[in-house]
Formats: structure tokens, C-alpha cells, sequence
């Protein structure tokens, strides 16, 4: 019987068996950043260990970069801190690290990939849950904890349970106007915010056969909200294009062997699931969060689900918070709720495809007065094209800020925050109680191009009707 | 070298209603700019319990009768969201060794039990009559017996869950798998030359 992608590489990094019975698991990429390993090289050194193959470790700066103000000591003399603290790390321990006068600094989850760090069969591991997109490659990627940061430092290597397998099968084609962000939202939302508890979700269908790699990495990249620690998709002919001539990437003979290897870790055909769930791609409509969890989402068409609608006792006491927090009534449409920012960044939806695609359509729009709406490439590379692209003048003259390379206004740590219970249509990947730094503030997770919508109409609104799509609501 | 086995946690509890409790609820993101762990508790579920203003709001772990609960009790998906291991270290430096939930998100789950900070899974109906014996009498003394897989509040008593892995872990005192790690140098570097991309 064959075996899936995940099994594969599983064997292929499994060390030992622990006498807890988890699985010492060699981890192939070590990726860092400056808030969850610098107390792990603090751990490192209270042991006089070191790290054990800096070669495989590759660091960036993300979260608390400020992204727009470039000089440094930044006005937050914490994040100065945290900045110094990881280039002294990376420096005493031999780390590469692409730091902001590199031009490739950027959101961790998007700077491997962009440097053919990120390839398949491999096993990749960092101190970020949104590790998962990695997986977008046929790697099996890991969010971990810092403890976990200083293990692999230290060994190389995690203990860990290992996990089942479910596949997610999307087929045919997506509607006009509806991206991969709808996809993962329709999934989650389907599938629940614990579903993924102990898988790893294989994505596989016509639908991801089709898709580029940055729409793979979108999915990916919110298999943790889902509660799969890993997502992955079979490495294909479009993997290996996306990887061709990237830094990093094996050159001339080496290339050729690797395309081989990497090809062999594909999931067999007569492979078995734990678990198979089957969507159908024309079904998802543009998908916009109005609750507290990234599975609390409906379609753009739908209204807000009434408390009464829940089954249980736990989903309505659910769904009343949720209701409480964002301030909205059961039952009413999600379309047209006011919003105060917009934001189109974050490792989800911060990537040059992103901006290409939602400038296309915002030419000749302006931001709604009242708006603040701010575009954050994901990271010094992607802004670079984008600029001589000509992009950020196309975001400018609409009425968007344009900024630096960062995580920004996905979770706050640097100065781009909501304040007070400020409304955003946000392209990031979680809509937690106060995740965009205002304990009140109120975030709508969407696809980039609904939050451009909701940017130019100053509520959440339809990117098709918006932007004139010809077959909307067909 | 193995640290102390835990084989019960024994403590005061406190009640923290909901579910899908995630880690940014349980620290917000900007007290995580620092570079070590020290300090941590203070920021507990800041925003559930402090205004804007820093001022105690109305919440369970402000009120007085739950002071020095050592056992949280909460809902289901307690710790989704982030990879950040500061969510545990908060809990365990605001000194509570132990959480029992309905269910817990996967990473948090093994972050917390590296530190040895108790993760177990009881049912809804059980957790509702923890809650409430802990209502009705703030002093009652809770017990989560891992070898036995059993609560014990007053003398009432309902059964508790742990993974096994986890179990074993906490029950031998080798939560913390570095040196285990460690100890298998030998077997890395051999699983790692068979590996092309490993190569310097």
C-alpha cells in the first residue's frame, strides 16, 4: 500500500523513539524571529549548549518592526531591544539572518519561500504557528513554542506525537471574485476551529492543481486556525518553477537530482486517509469573518447567524459573546457594516500576487472618507517589485498608505494598532478579542480584494458589484 | 536530568468561562516584547481583567475568594491560535500549575507540558459541577490525580483525560525532552547524512 507525503517525510526525519513514545523528528529548516527565540537562545547558553547546525537556521525580523519609520533606534526602545537581541544571537551562533539592510527582511512565512529556503520533502519548524504554509511546498512545516526553539537549536530535532492524515480535496473551478483566502475560510467554517485537532490536512483536488503557489501558501498558511498544526499540497511541475533560480534553490546538476527526490515524497495514489472531505470549489463565495474565531465566518450574501440558530448550549454561549464583542445583531447582513481601517498585508495575504491583484481593480477607486486603509508588503522583496511595478503609486493615488516590510496590523506588536473598538476588514488570519492591539478592537477577516472593497465603500461590501465583475452573484 | 514526577496537582481553582480561549486572549501580543519569560504573569489575561486604564474589571481571576487558585477551569479549544509559548509561561509564573479544559489546542498543549504545567480534558457536565463546587465553596480543595486519571473536588470525583505520551512524561519527570533529545546526537547525524539538503 503506498503512503501519503506526510508519512514519507515523516520516515525520512524520524530519528528515534522516545521512551514517552513520541518520535525524535530531525528538523530539516529552522526558521527565527525576534519574539519567541530569544528566550530560547537565553535557555542555550544558561546550558553552555550551542546550536548544533547553524546552517539549517535561518532568521528575520517581522513582528515588531515599525513600518514606517525606517531609522533606527525605533521610538519603541522595547523593539530596539528585541532587534539587537537577535542580531547579537545570530551573529555569536554563525545564523544567517536577513535583517533590514539585507532588502530580503521581511514576515518570516514570506521571506523563506521567496529565497528557496522553503522546498519539499523537507521538514520545517518555527517558533510561529503560521508555519503551516511552508506547506504550500510538500514540506512538513510545524508551528513550535520556544521551549521547542531551544531544542531544535540544541539537537536539530522536536519530540513529537505523530499525526493523522485528512485529505481536503477542493475541486473545480472558484467563482469570479473568489480567491484563496474564501477557500480556507469556507474550510474552517466547515470544518471547525478544533477539527484539525491531531491531523495534518493534505490539500489536494483540481482546484489546488490550478492554483499558484502563493494561493497554496494562503490555504497553508491557516491550517492552525482550522487546528491542523500542518497543511500541506503535493509538490508539482508549478512547485518546482516557483523554485527555480531562487537563492537558495540546488543549481545545475544538483537541481535535476533534487526535482527527483522532491517528486518521490508526493502522496502515492493507493494511499489511505485517516479522514477525506470532498468541496466543491463553485459553492465558496466571497467568505467575511463577523465573530471572535476565524470559523465564525459567512458568505457575503448570508446574514449573521442568530444565537437561536446554534445547536448546542456551548455554540450559542459562543455565538452570543461573539455577537457582544463585534456589536452586531443576529440575523442582520454582513453586507454593509461600517468599517474605520482596512488592511491588506500579514504571512496570509502579503505577497506580490496580492497586491497585483487587488490594484488591478482599485485603479481610479478612492478610500472611503473616514477610512484609514494601510497596504504592508510581507516583506522588503515583494515591496521592491511592487514598487518598480509601480503598484504603490496605483495604492497612493486610491488613497492607501503605503508602508515597509512587517506583520503590522495582524497582531499589533508594532505601532500599527486599532484603538478603540475601531472596525477593520482585514486580510490577516485571525480575528481574535483585541488580536490588532485595541482590547475592543473588532477585526472581519476577508480576501484582499473585499477588503478593497470595503476600503472604497467604507462598509463590507461585495468586491464584485464593487469593482464590476461580470458575472457577480452568478 | 529528569525533573520532579507529577503525579497529582492538588490546589485551589478558579473558573474562566468559554471557549476557543486563544493565546492572544490569554497574553495579548504587546507583552510579548521581551526577551525572556520573567514577568510574564503579571500580563494574564490582561485585557479580560484590567480596563484600558489598568483598573480591575468584574472577572473571577480579580475576585478575592479565588485568590491564590493554583487550577484553571475552562472550556473547550482552551490555548488555539499562536505557537507562543508565553501563554503557558504566564499561567505558570500567575502560579497555576495545572488546566482543565474541554479540549486543548495542540501546540499550546505540548508547550504546556514541556514546562509542566497540567493539561487534562474533562467533559462538559463534569467541568459545569467542577465550576460549580468551586462557586459554592471558593476554599474546596481540587485534586487532578494523572496516574488515576481522575478530579477530585470535596469528596466528589469524576474521570479526567491526558494523552498518554504526556502522561508518561509527567509521571517520570521527563517532561522536558532535551536531554533525551540530546542524548540521541549520534542517531541525528546519521538521519541527517542520508539527507541531501541537510549537507553544509
Amino acid at each position: 500500500m503506498g503512503k501519503s507525503l506526510f508519512e514519507k517525510v515523516w520516515d525520512a526525519h524520524a530519528v528515534r523513539q522516545l521512551a514517552n513514545g513520541q518520535t525524535q523528528l530531525l528538523i530539516g529548516t529552522h526558521l527565527i524571529h525576534e519574539v519567541t527565540s530569544p528566550q530560547a537562545f537565553g535557555m542555550l547558553r544558561d546550558r553552555d549548549l550551542k546550536v548544533q547546525y547553524p546552517h539549517r537556521t535561518f532568521a528575520t525580523v517581522d513582528h515588531i518592526v515599525p513600518t514606517n519609520e525606517a531609522v533606527e533606534p525605533y521610538s519603541d526602545p522595547l523593539a530596539q531591544g528585541m532587534i539587537e537581541e537577535l542580531r547579537k544571537n545570530c551573529a555569536e551562533n554563525n545564523v544567517t539572518f536577513f535583517d533590514t539592510n539585507t532588502g530580503k527582511q521581511g514576515v518570516v512565512h514570506i521571506v523563506g519561500p521567496e529565497q528557496g529556503i522553503t522546498q519539499p520533502g523537507t521538514t520545517i519548524a518555527c517558533g510561529d504557528s503560521h508555519t503551516a504554509t511552508h506547506g504550500a511546498f510538500g514540506a512538513i512545516a510545524f508551528g513550535i513554542g520556544t521551549s521547542q526553539v531551544r531544542d531544535v537549536l540544541a539537537t536539530q530535532t522536536i519530540a513529537l506525537n505523530k499525526l493523522k492524515v485528512r485529505r481536503i480535496n477542493v475541486n473545480g473551478t472558484l467563482p469570479p471574485g473568489v480567491y484563496a483566502k474564501d477557500v480556507i475560510l469556507h474550510i474552517i467554517r466547515l470544518l471547525g476551529t478544533q477539527g484539525g485537532t491531531g491531523f495534518a490536512y493534505e490539500y489536494a483536488g483540481t482546484t489546488f492543481d490550478n492554483f499558484t503557489m502563493e494561493e497554496r501558501m494562503t490555504v497553508c498558511n491557516m491550517s492552525i486556525e482550522g487546528g491542523a498544526r500542518v497543511g500541506y499540497v503535493n509538490p508539482d511541475d508549478t512547485t518546482f518553477e516557483y523554485l527555480k533560480g531562487r537563492p537558495y534553490s540546488p543549481k545545475g546538476t544538483a537541481w535535476e537530482a533534487a526535482v527527483e527526490q522532491w517528486k518521490s515524497f508526493a502522496s502515492d495514489d493507493d494511499c489511505t486517509f485517516d479522514d477525506v472531505v470532498d468541496i466543491d470549489a463553485s459553492q465558496i463565495q466571497p467568505t467575511v469573518t463577523w465573530g471572535i474565531t476565524p470559523g465564525q465566518g459567512v458568505g457575503i450574501e448570508e446574514n449573521i447567524p442568530t444565537v437561536a440558530d446554534a445547536p448546542t448550549q456551548s455554540e450559542r454561549d459562543s455565538v452570543a459573546e461573539a455577537l457582544e464583542y463585534m456589536q452586531f445583531e443576529g440575523g442582520s447582513p454582513i453586507k454593509g457594516k461600517k468599517i474605520d481601517v482596512a488592511f491588506i498585508g500579514s504571512c496570509t495575504n502579503g505577497r506580490l500576487s496580492d497586491f497585483q491583484e487587488v490594484a488591478k481593480y482599485v485603479k481610479g477607486h478612492k478610500v472611503a472618507e473616514g477610512v484609514q486603509a494601510i497596504v504592508v508588503p510581507g516583506s522588503q522583496v515583494v515591496a521592491k517589485i511592487a514598487e518598480e511595478l509601480g503598484l504603490d503609486k496605483i495604492y497612493i493615488e486610491a488613497g492607501f498608505e503605503w508602508r515597509a516590510a512587517g506583520c503590522s496590523m495582524c497582531l499589533a506588536m508594532n505601532p500599527d494598532k486599532l484603538i478603540g473598538d475601531q472596525l477593520c476588514a482585514s486580510s490577516s488570519n485571525r480575528n481574535f478579542k483585541g488580536r490588532q492591539g485595541s482590547p475592543t478592537g473588532r477585526t472581519m477577516l476577508m480576501s484582499p480584494l473585499m477588503v478593497a472593497a470595503a476600503a472604497v465603500t467604507g462598509q463590507v461590501s461585495d468586491a464584485r458589484e464593487v469593482f464590476g465583475f461580470a458575472s457577480a452573484n452568478a | 536530568m529528569p525533573a520532579t514526577p507529577i503525579k497529582q496537582v492538588t490546589g485551589k481553582g478558579v473558573f474562566v468561562p468559554g471557549d476557543d480561549i486563544d493565546t492572544d486572549r490569554i497574553i495579548p501580543a504587546r507583552f510579548m516584547k521581551c526577551i525572556t519569560f520573567d514577568g510574564l504573569g503579571d500580563y494574564l489575561f490582561y485585557d479580560v481583567r484590567k480596563t484600558e486604564s489598568g483598573e480591575d474589571k468584574k472577572h473571577n481571576l480579580n475576585d478575592p475568594r479565588f485568590a491564590g487558585a493554583s487550577i484553571l477551569v475552562s472550556g473547550n479549544n482552551f490555548g488555539c491560535g499562536s505557537s507562543r509559548e508565553h501563554a503557558p509561561q504566564s499561567i505558570l509564573r500567575a502560579g497555576y500549575s495545572a488546566v482543565i479544559a474541554g479540549s486543548f489546542a495542540e501546540i499550546f498543549f505540548g508547550n504546556s507540558t514541556n514546562l509542566g504545567v497540567v493539561c487534562v480534558i474533562a467533559s462538559d457536565a463534569d467541568r459545569a459541577s467542577i465550576a460549580q463546587a468551586i462557586e459554592a465553596n471558593p476554599e474546596i480543595e481540587l485534586t487532578i490525580d494523572i496516574e488515576d486519571h481522575k478530579i477530585w473536588f470535596g469528596d466528589q470525583s469524576v474521570p479526567c483525560d491526558i494523552k498518554p505520551g504526556a502522561r508518561d512524561s509527567l509521571l517520570s519527570g521527563n517532561y522536558d525532552p532535551l536531554d533525551e533529545l540530546l542524548e540521541g546526537a549520534g542517531d541525528v547525524a546519521k538521519t541527517a547524512g542520508a539527507l541531501p539538503y541537510m549537507q553544509a
